[in-house]
């Protein structure tokens, strides 16, 4: 009798097959890749919890992690497992009823990791019978979905020379797609693709030219070689077109341009790359010539739309500059930009969607005030898109930031900035959750936040966003109007994501928050 | 407000190997330390270094920073729960910078004139300051604790504070006036805040929690409830006064 329960509470795992990949509003339940879909919308189609009972939200169960490091996971849960990743490359299996522990994936790691910005993960892909984690020591490995046991474990770069992993993965098809952090030591930056099955690689794109290429005309004498452009957030995939869709990183160093005159391709660019072979199909560059750290790796979000009058194949981007673009995604074509945040270094964009950069705006040594701030209008963290409401749902940040310029001296594995940051003295920063029409960039509606966000939001089929502050709440609002419905204080500042699954039969929705992970339900 | 800002991207992981002793510290680059220190540092420690919203740096010694070594590691990694933060300054520039801050120490302070025993008269009587401020285990809670103010603060700084205090307030004693939606009328400094609710320091000294949505109004305004003393006190009764809080260096 006992062993019956187990078996009709924690269904037995079907493998994850591309297909499923492929359809995921099909098992609405379950939470496969990072987005949620391949279109990087965010959204679940669940509905039990919604506008009429999210009041009654309350905690079901809470995982702390040993970790003090920021818990940015996005965790999969496919068939009552949940799928989390830890800093700084740990992967746990958990109950997705109880909480309980299935398994873990401990890595060691070296006391001299080399890593800008804390070592962090934002999760796991799932493919087959195969759980794969990026590490901060620039590994790619694939565990066992059932046990945990390494099944095969590839060296992606070198940690010593700044190379990390922090991006979830993206599995498509047969292949595992993979990005690389280190924009801040002067890596060359790539995105990967391995064979899902035995780690082998099956192409790089390198996101930085070599001697030779027509790109390196776009960066002054050899800079190329410390050109950075990382790809250290997960990416959009268009069955359709067969492209992959992923955003580039800050050129290297940060904030001392004169070392590297040029627009310094491919950084801070939406690269369209053929998944079967790497190739690149289009590009397009949003901030040449980066000089304030505004890396555009971001979640590009794909939808279907009539924009002014024809229906077309879009790609929207609500980039870290604070500019909201739509291209073509077949094409690349740039069809919209506007700020969509206070923005004071560009005139505005040409038709070309270029921008027309304003004088005085470079960092000094004597600090140089510009918005937005390096954190950016917008970052990492997860857009969401209704096909319900049809809105866009963005976190959004408004801060300035006063940008120094300073010394640029490469030594491999240490960090390459050229100058640094601060916060604006008496700023009053502050933040809002803003619902956009897609093809306009005009507002819906905005919920405004105390201080800027930096953790990303959920929309679901019960007309709810969810989101949360940065002073240690998670909250839901009505996904049409905005208005607050819910909210729960966690005691810590959050930086991830929010999803949602179902398992027996009940709706639930987890974020992390503090460093632990929250999964609500209504009782 | 926010000190760890900075560390939304940057965590800046402490090197094995700093040096006992600046590397750094031939003219040009105190020089280059000084342009660095003008834009980074000197709106909180004042161009002179004598203090300002940031601590007093023009000191013979600095009590966070008696060595070489402590002083670039504070300069790298800032000051965990303070306003002070990190800085992504390259090795390099970073001890150009800490031989620069070196340097203020060695500039003569003004030389205080006052006289601390009439100061600590005026203190306690005239200037009325014990009503919000706290000295060791005597006085009120409004305004920020004295004890030990002549460690951390310079004269010239405090000299300044006292005269004209709404110069530069920091996030935590901003003056707020609210109403309630019940009607109930409410004063104080804020103490904390976030998008669902504020806390505020009653001019009782008592703590006070509001949810937004209770408030009909609120008004914020970046200025303190300190009187400016400018006009209250006569130029030696001021020095006196700042000579008395110079001298306060907390329990030793």
């Amino acid at each position: 009798m006992r062993l019956l329960l187990i078996f009709a509470a924690v269904p037995l795992l079907a493998q994850v097959t591309h297909q499923r990949l492929l359809s995921p509003e099909k098992e609405p339940g379950n939470w496969l890749t990072y987005s949620g879909n391949f279109a990087g919308h965010r959204f679940s189609p669940l509905k039990q919890i919604n506008d009429q009972n999210v009041a009654k939200l309350t905690p079901a169960w809470v995982y702390q992690s040993n970790s003090l490091q920021k818990f940015e996971t996005t965790p999969l849960v496919v068939d009552g497992v949940m799928y989390i990743t830890e800093a700084p490359s740990h992967v746990t299996a958990l109950d997705t009823r109880t909480g309980r522990t299935l398994w873990r994936y401990r890595r060691t790691m070296p006391d001299d990791v080399r890593v800008c910005c804390g070592q962090v993960n934002r999760g796991v892909a799932i493919l087959g019978d195969l759980v794969y984690v990026g590490t901060i020591d620039a590994h790619l490995v694939a565990l066992d979905a059932k046990t945990g046991a390494v099944r095969w474990d590839v060296t992606v770069a070198d940690n010593k020379t700044g190379h990390s992993i922090t991006v979830a993965p993206l599995a498509v098809k047969d292949k595992i797609i993979i990005g690389i952090a280190g924009g801040e030591y002067g890596i060359r930056g790539f995105l990967d693709a391995y064979d899902a099955k035995t780690g082998k690689l099956a192409w790089r794109f390198w996101t930085v030219p070599e001697a030779g290429d027509p790109e390196a005309k776009t960066w002054a004498g050899d800079s190329y070689k410390r050109g950075s452009a990382a790809t250290w957030v997960t990416g959009a995939y268009d069955p359709e077109t067969n492209l992959l869709y992923w955003g580039t990183g800050n050129p290297g160093p940060d904030w001392n341009g004169d070392v590297r005159a040029g627009d310094n391709l491919y950084s801070d660019c939406l690269i369209a790359l053929d998944l079967d072979t790497g190739k690149l199909k289009w590009h397009f560059q949003f901030t040449p010539h980066d000089v304030h750290d505004w890396d555009a790796t971001e979640v590009p979000v794909l939808i279907n739309a009539e924009f002014r009058g024809q229906p077309r194949k879009l790609l929207l981007f609500p980039n870290r500059n604070a500019f909201y673009y739509v291209l073509d995604r077949t094409t690349g074509q740039f069809l919209l930009g506007k700020p969509y945040a206070k923005q004071t270094w560009a005139k505005g964009l040409d038709d070309s969607g270029r921008p027309i950069r304003l004088p005085g705006t470079s960092p000094t040594v004597e600090g140089t005030p510009v918005w937005p701030s390096v954190a950016g209008a917008n970052n990492w963290y997860s857009p969401s898109y209704s096909p319900d409401t049809k809105f866009l749902y963005v976190a959004t940040r408004e801060s300035g930031a006063i940008y120094y310029f300073g010394q640029a001296d490469f030594k491999p594995g240490e960090q390459f900035n050229g100058g640094g940051f601060r916060s604006i003295p008496g700023e009053e920063e502050w933040g809002a959750i803003r619902a956009f029409h897609p093809t306009s960039g005009d507002v819906a509606w905005e919920y405004k936040l105390f201080t800027p966000p930096y953790s990303g939001v959920l929309s679901t089929a019960g007309n709810l966003v969810f989101g949360a502050t940065s002073e240690g709440q998670i909250f839901a609002l009505n996904a049409a109007t905005g208005k607050p419905l819910w909210r729960f204080q966690g005691g810590g500042t959050v930086r991830s994501n929010p999803m949602s699954y179902m398992s027996d039969g009940k709706q639930y929705i987890a974020m992390t928050l503090g460093n632990s992970l929250y999964v609500f339900h209504v009782q | 407000m926010l000190w760890w800002t900075p560390f939304l991207l940057f965590q800046l992981q402490q090197p094995l190997d700093i040096p006992d002793r600046n590397p750094h510290t031939t003219a040009a680059d105190i020089e280059q330390g000084r342009r660095l220190y003008m834009g980074r540092c000197a709106g909180c420690h004042g161009p002179s270094g004598d203090g300002g919203k940031g601590a007093n740096l023009a000191v013979p010694s600095l009590p966070r920073a008696s060595a070489d070594r402590s002083l670039y590691r504070i300069i790298r990694y800032g000051i965990p729960d303070t306003e002070m933060p990190g800085s992504l300054m390259d090795t390099h520039e970073l001890w150009q910078t800490a031989a620069f801050v070196k340097t203020l120490g060695k500039v003569t302070a003004t030389p205080i004139t006052g006289n601390t025993k009439n100061g600590e008269q005026i203190f306690r009587t005239k200037g009325t300051c014990l009503n919000c401020h706290s000295l060791g285990n005597e006085g009120g809670r409004i305004g920020p604790s004295l004890s030990g103010i002549g460690a951390r603060r310079s004269a010239t700084h405090l000299k300044a504070k006292i005269e004209t205090p709404s110069s530069d307030v920091p996030a935590n004693f901003r003056l707020v006036q609210l109403t309630t939606k019940a009607g109930k009328s409410l004063r104080g400094i804020r103490v904390n805040e976030d998008t669902f609710s504020i806390q505020i320091r009653d001019f009782s000294g008592n703590p006070q929690s509001i949810w937004k949505d209770d408030i009909a109004q609120i008004t914020s305004e970046k200025k303190t409830n300190m009187p400016a003393y400018r006009d209250r006190l006569s130029e030696t009764e001021m020095n006196d006064l700042v000579a008395f809080l110079a001298a306060e260096k907390g329990a030793q």
